[in-house]
């Protein structure tokens, strides 16, 4: 790895700056397309790694693809929040980058441990966009397969899933399935919020002394529902792992190429046997919390237009566009396949049928349990005693 | 399925019941597209824009903006297929303020079970007994009269026989149906209120012994406390500053009119009686010569840098203020229980009379503000407030209030404390009174100011004091510029 010399770090005049070391405090972000659509060659990490990404056109059009299919899902699970399908919606507008570029970062053997809002990482790991609408529309727990996936289900409590993704990994190294290149490696997902909680700070001691092939990524996105990133920290949250002694990094979230890359890095890192790293990803919810949260009380208008300015998805169509990699035709037809398939998610999800409450009991235990069964027969007995029951 | 279809209001956030409309983005007549904004709705906790849920044509539009709507109550209703051609020659095209009523299709079938999947939201919510709203796909509250399916073997009883009947009155005739008049209420035995409804009652000091329940066997409900409760403040609210919009009365025959008590009214009357009973208020007066700050005034006004500033003896009082919390900072407090927080910074709240109804923003970190820049503020917040656009954040985190009553032609009053502040001033007006001064009884500029603390935080003398500096100031704002600051 080149160590941090200002002028390898690629063109641009942020480039510089950005890649200087030891300034505490003084944050720097990773960055390789710059909100106007602007390559930057390479840049370098607080640690004096270069982050580089080497893409076919093609694989640049499939990233573009990624952010717009995923933006319109999202839109349109709102969308059926609000006409009464889904009893609540966490939307991820503005945070595509961070789930994609991360998201494309995994390898199959990889495993992800999501909160509620990932499902542009969910996308990428090849699972039905269908599966969460059905958690949120209360007819299932989820439905999607973790192991078959290497996805574990959302996690709705706050943190949680950091400890979880952290044993998880401590069990990775411990099967020996770390130290070479083709090695496992697990991501746990979270927000600026739950860097407060315990659990996430108890994770971080573990993975750290146990050296877990784990990478922390935390997107950044200003805001713990209505709490500013203020009120959650005094120094950059990336600065944190130091203390737990591990490496931290920013990304600016909402560049999809420099997310990818220092995620690969990360997970490289750690699938080697180099134990856990933080990645910051520096981005913006430009939506509510969740459809049940009003953020015009808490934040103002020009807040969200300065980061409107930094839209993942503008930037990297600009770029595609400059570059001659993409024409019209192509964002044309990319947006037809977001429009057809929000089409088709919205059939699909108006048309869930309602489990039977029988099913409650069917996936309590793998094999079942005599107790649980005897509960089964009795609630079926009783929903069997109501006039016109098909039981 | 029918080609006309109605839209219910859903519960937009987990738990809601209602929803008020503020604004409708398409009329009757309107071809509009799937997704489309159709409607921006206020509810308790957010105000979001609903898209269409089907594309088509606007047949009818069943409320209007402004009313307050049970989720699970049909709102539009869009013709799916219009190229098909007329449906009914009284319905295409109405106007919309001809504001038709819901098809009894459409509300016969919210009520009944779902029996066809959940494609259908009317099978979803729908009115459920005592006054709530079922709500959609399992969020929110549960009414514990809602309906129960017959059991096999049973006789017809009404559903009420299953949920626990008053004690004392065992032998009584079995329960026909819900109602508010059957017999159970306040005159004798226990008074029936689920303990949420009691909690409520007990911090809007309603005492339900005096009311009449509307709900299932005569329980009191969360409504009937709030109307209680308003119609106690509204009696007893010194400072109605503004009448609202609906003030040109329209009796009916028994001469009464009854007005829904909601939007800002409700707020207004939840917020002062909330402090009224919390808050121990204490209110002193002060008499103040203000011939020379009046004079200070139009000198001001006279300078060229001020000539296109609003200027407006309001200023001066504001100014007093923020000068006199300065000296005593402890007013700019708020009593947090086991702790009193005093802050750094005003924000300065004004309340103002709008036809919304009373309301009241605030001028962030006002102590940090030069009085020009006072100005400015103070003429921003009330061209905002006046023109109905004040967001929720300009109304929120105020530290202390101007209530600027004299410009109604009053003396002055004994302001009740917005919640979460301490001191409250009222400003009357200002008249040309015969008043000592030199030892002469002369023509001067008098008015009165009243200021209203919490005596949790604010004793006799601070509370004084700080009057007393307001008063000062307004003497004679000049000195005592030069001898504060």
């Amino acid at each position: 790895m080149a160590k941090g010399d200002p002028g390898v770090s690629g063109r641009g005049r942020r480039a510089a700056p950005r890649s200087r070391k030891g300034t505490t405090g003084d944050p720097q972000l990773v960055q390789l397309l710059t909100p106007e659509g602007e390559r930057i060659e390479s840049a370098t990490g607080p640690d004096g790694t270069e982050y580089r990404v080497d893409f076919t056109d093609e694989e640049y059009r499939g990233l573009y693809r990624d952010l717009v299919l995923v933006r319109k899902l999202d839109a349109e699970a709102t969308a059926l929040q609000r006409q009464g399908e889904l009893g609540l919606w966490a939307s991820l507008l503005g945070q595509e980058a961070a789930q994609v570029g991360s998201g494309r970062a995994l390898r199959t053997q990889d495993m992800a441990f999501p909160t509620y809002r990932e499902h542009g990482v969910l996308y990428c790991r090849g699972i039905d966009p269908i599966m969460p609408l059905g958690l949120f529309r209360g007819v299932d727990q989820g439905g999607w397969d973790p192991n078959e996936f290497k996805f574990n289900m959302y996690t709705i409590v706050i943190g949680a899933q950091t400890l979880h993704a952290t044993g998880y990994a401590m069990g990775v190294h411990m099967d020996g399935k770390t130290g070479t290149e083709d090695g496992e490696a697990v991501i746990a997902y979270f927000g600026d919020g739950a860097t407060s909680q315990g659990d996430v700070n108890e994770a971080f001691v573990w993975a750290s002394v146990f050296n877990a092939p784990l990478v922390f990524f935390c997107q950044n996105n200003q805001y713990a529902i209505s709490e500013p990133l203020e009120r959650q920290t005094r120094v950059p949250l990336y600065q944190r792992a130091g203390g737990f002694g591990f490496p931290g990094v920013r990304v600016d979230g909402n560049d999809v190429l420099a997310s990818y890359a220092v995620t690969r890095h990360a997970l490289d890192n750690a699938r080697l046997g180099q134990g856990p790293s933080l990645i910051e990803a520096y981005t913006y919810r430009m939506g509510a919390h969740t459809t049940s949260d009003d953020p015009t009380r808490y934040r103002i208008a020009s807040e969200v237009e300065a980061w409107q300015a930094k839209d993942p998805i503008a930037r990297m169509k600009a770029f595609l566009t400059n570059q001659q990699i993409a024409d019209a035709d192509f964002f044309a037809a990319v947006d037809e396949q977001a429009r057809t398939e929000s089409v088709h998610l919205r059939e699909r999800v108006l048309a869930m049928p309602n489990p039977e409450p029988v099913t409650m009991f069917d996936h309590v235990y793998p094999n079942g349990s005599p107790e649980l069964d005897e509960q089964r027969a009795r609630f079926t007995n009783y929903m069997e005693s109501f006039e016109g029951s098909a039981h | 399925m029918s080609r006309i279809k109605e839209f219910n209001l859903p519960d937009l956030g987990e738990g809601l019941t209602e929803g008020e409309i503020l604004a409708w983005l398409v009329k009757v007549g309107d071809v509009i597209e799937l997704n489309q904004p159709i409607v921006e709705v206020e509810t308790a906790k957010a105000a979001v824009e609903i898209p269409a849920k089907w594309a088509g044509q606007v047949q009818a539009i069943f409320h209007p903006e402004g009313s307050t709507v049970e989720v699970g109550t049909p709102i539009i209703a869009i013709d799916t297929d219009p190229g098909a051609g007329p449906i009914e020659a009284s319905t295409t095209g109405a106007p919309a303020a001809a504001l038709p009523t819901p098809s009894a299709a459409s509300l016969a079938a919210v009520q009944v079970a779902p029996s066809e999947g959940a494609v259908e939201p009317g099978l979803i919510g729908g009115p459920a007994p005592g006054g709530r709203t079922a709500v959609l796909v399992g969020y929110g509250p549960r009414t514990t009269a809602a309906k129960r399916r017959p059991r096999k073997g049973d006789t017809p009883v009404p559903a009420q026989a299953a949920a626990p009947v008053a004690p004392v009155a065992p032998a009584s005739p079995a329960p026909v149906a819900t109602g508010p008049s059957n017999g159970h209420g306040p005159a004798g035995g226990p008074v029936l209120a689920k303990p949420p409804v009691r909690k409520l009652a007990k911090d809007l000091g309603v005492d339900l012994a005096t009311l009449s329940g509307s709900g299932p066997l005569g329980s009191i409900t969360r409504d009937d406390v709030q109307r209680a409760a308003s119609a106690a403040t509204t009696a007893a609210e010194p400072l109605a500053v503004s009448a609202p919009a609906t003030a040109v009365a329209s009796f009916g025959a028994d001469r009464e009119q009854r007005i829904p008590v909601k939007g800002v009214r409700k707020l207004t009357a939840e917020n002062m009686s909330r402090s009224a009973f919390t808050a121990p208020h204490v209110t002193e007066f002060l008499t103040v010569d203000v011939t020379r700050a009046m004079k200070a005034l139009d000198r001001l006004r006279s300078r060229r840098e001020w000539r296109d500033v609003r200027v407006s003896p309001l200023l001066l009082v504001a100014k007093a203020v923020l000068l006199a919390v300065k000296r005593h900072p402890m007013v700019n407090s708020t009593w947090a229980g086991d702790e009193i927080v005093v802050k750094d910074y005003v924000n300065l709240g004004i309340a103002a009379a709008t036809e919304r109804g009373l309301i009241v923003p605030n001028i962030k970190d006002a102590g940090r503000l030069s009085l020009r820049e006072l100005a400015d503020a103070m003429t921003d917040l009330v061209q905002t407030a006046k023109t109905g656009k004040t967001s929720p954040a300009d109304m929120s985190g105020g530290t202390l209030t101007i209530t600027n009553v004299g410009v109604f032609g009053v003396d002055t009053g004994t302001p009740i404390l917005p919640p979460g502040e301490s001191a409250i001033l009222a400003f009357g007006a200002v008249r040309e009174m015969p008043w000592v001064h030199k030892g002469k009884v002369k023509p001067r500029q008098v008015t009165t100011l009243g200021l209203s603390f919490d005596h949790r935080i604010i004793d006799g003398e601070l509370g004084s004091k700080f009057l007393r500096d307001i008063g000062e100031f307004l003497a004679d704002p000049e000195a005592a510029l030069l001898a504060w600051t």
